[in-house]
């Protein structure tokens, strides 16, 4: 258990025109492990992770995610992870049970699943209040919570999570990091990107991309010592600041 | 006072958006709105930027009331809102020549106030300001909120989305701004920037939980706090949940900030029950509170 690669990602590259946007990078992942993909703005981390979900052809490099090839099998990948996106939540004018059921849809769950998934959805975030109402007349905090676990309906193998607390109360950025450990705990592997540098300590292992290139890769222990600093807040702005 | 703000409400439908709000900041103060998402700050930025009338309380901006003087108050303000609003279709010079004009100004008569910031994008000054990086568009907003050499600012989610770096980059920027005599009232959903304010207010649901300064702030935290580590921190927060005494369990960066509910709470009693749930590496030690304890001790 544990020591299973879930992602192995070799030079991988993608370039728009002269620019190279990711500069060869490489990593591995191990499954249910909290991978957290960190980098200043414009560093590169989303078009990284379009790769990495078969949304984008790299130029050059290898990568294997779930064991499918992103040249070869990006479809095989798109139905084996899930992946919450920092802006796109969840439909507003249909209601958090809609939602469920359409997202269970569409990744080809049956009415038996879907149903057994809205009951089990509903007891776990305590959604009998607001499950008849519109996601769009909900507080952000909740919304991001439901959208993780429908993200999970499918019972992915990898969660791709692009900066998922982005202005959400101190609360429920805490409660929303207990889903993740219970996901990881429960062997869901995790890829997330923050600006929180305290949720970067919560991950099991970080990356930190400068310009492109993966300039520090370890557990946040290890990287606060080879930095000599205290915080992985320090360790970025020393990297980040070159 | 710069800003004075009594007793603002606001409702959009059944929406308390802003719920009887009141505070003030003085003249030359960096001030800072402090909350999540939903938390009504964007709603308080728009009544006092005269875009929006709130429906009870008065309030005024420079000494002028934001409903009588409203165009006075436009004059002597900088309003820079959470969303990039500046014309994508004009370049970075065109835009900031676009705002001087309309105050009745020139860049060269405000040159010295925006210098420090527009330097730094002055090499892509024939650029189109759709195509600027993120940080980049901050930099050309902040330009154009300033080039009427306003009295007071108003920065609404100026670091939100951005990277550690560039918001520590920021800050600096402010700081050196508030130091030529400029009043600023910012607001951010990171609860790491409130000890860059002079004064902050804590503020969800469209009410305000507390105003001080950062350090009194957190002074006021009502427990001892201890950050407690494990080999396993899923397990930690778990079994430290169930644990029949605890007052309040937080993940917080490395380790799990624990608040226990007895007076006479002696840690090494928590070390042992621990220990017996099979965790290891057990570390418990006391630690300070910060803003983040503070505000979610208060929106309890």
């Amino acid at each position: 258990m544990g020591k299973e690669n879930i992602i192995e990602v070799e030079n991988l590259t993608k370039m728009f025109g002269d620019f190279t946007a990711v500069n060869a990078i490489s990593f591995k992942v191990k499954k249910g492990e909290i991978f957290g993909f960190l980098g200043a703005n414009g560093a590169g981390k989303t078009t990284a992770m379009k790769m990495l979900i078969g949304i984008a052809k790299p130029t050059s490099g290898n990568a294997q995610i779930a064991n499918f090839d992103v040249y070869k099998n990006p479809d095989d990948i798109k139905k084996n992870i899930g992946y919450m996106s920092q802006k796109f939540a969840l439909y507003d004018d249909l209601t958090v049970k809609e939602n469920i059921t359409f997202f269970g849809g569409i990744y080809g769950l049956s009415r038996t699943q879907i149903n057994k998934k809205t009951i089990e959805l509903t007891e776990e975030l305590n959604l009998q209040e607001v499950i008849n109402q519109l996601v769009g007349s909900l507080p952000l905090g909740w919304k991001q919570k439901i959208s993780f676990s429908v993200a999970l309906l499918h019972n992915p193998k990898i969660i791709f999570l692009d900066e998922p607390t982005s202005g959400v109360d101190p609360i429920t950025r805490r409660q929303f990091w207990e889903m993740i450990y219970k996901a990881a705990n429960n062997g869901t592997t995790i890829f997330v990107t923050t600006h929180y540098m305290d949720e970067a300590e919560y991950c099991d292992r970080v990356s930190i991309m400068v310009n492109g290139k993966i300039e520090a890769l370890d557990t946040p222990k290890k990287l606060k010592e080879l930095f000599k600093v205290d915080t992985m807040n320090d360790v970025f702005l020393k990297l980040a600041r070159e | 006072m710069s800003i004075s703000v009594k007793n603002i409400s606001k409702s959009f439908k059944k929406v308390h958006a802003v719920n009887d709000v009141s505070f003030e900041v003085k003249e030359g103060e960096l001030f800072g709105l402090i909350g999540p998402d939903g938390a009504g700050k964007t709603t308080i930025f728009r009544i006092l930027t005269t875009l929006l009338f709130a429906d009870k309380g008065t309030v005024t901006v420079a000494g002028f009331d934001v409903v009588k003087d409203y165009k006075d108050i436009r004059n002597h303000v900088g309003y820079m809102p959470g969303r990039f609003s500046l014309y994508q279709d004009l370049t970075v010079e065109e835009n900031l020549a676009f705002f001087a004009t309309i105050f009745g100004t020139t860049i060269e008569e405000n040159y010295e106030l925006i210098k420090d910031i527009y330097i730094q994008i002055e090499p892509f000054k024939k650029r189109r300001a759709g195509k600027l990086s993120g940080g980049m568009k901050q930099k050309l907003a902040l330009s154009c909120a300033l080039i009427h050499k306003p009295k007071v600012l108003f920065l609404d989610e100026p670091t939100t989305g951005v990277d550690p770096v560039s918001r520590k980059e920021f800050w600096e920027m402010l700081k050196r701004l508030q130091q030529k005599g400029i009043t600023i009232l910012v607001s951010t959903p990171y609860m790491d920037e409130a000890s860059m304010c002079d004064r902050i207010a804590l503020i969800q649901d469209g009410k305000i939980l507390e105003i001080n300064t950062p350090q009194e702030i957190v002074k006021k935290f009502p427990k001892a706090i201890y950050n407690i580590s494990a080999n396993n921190m899923y397990k930690l927060i778990e079994i430290l949940k169930e644990y029949e005494h605890n007052y309040s369990v937080y993940p917080f960066g490395e380790f799990v900030h624990y608040t226990d509910k007895r007076d006479d709470f002696n840690p090494n009693e928590l070390l042992q029950f621990l220990e017996e749930q099979q965790l290891q590496n057990i570390q418990i030690n006391k630690t300070q509170a910060t803003i983040e304890d503070t505000f979610m001790e208060l929106a309890k």
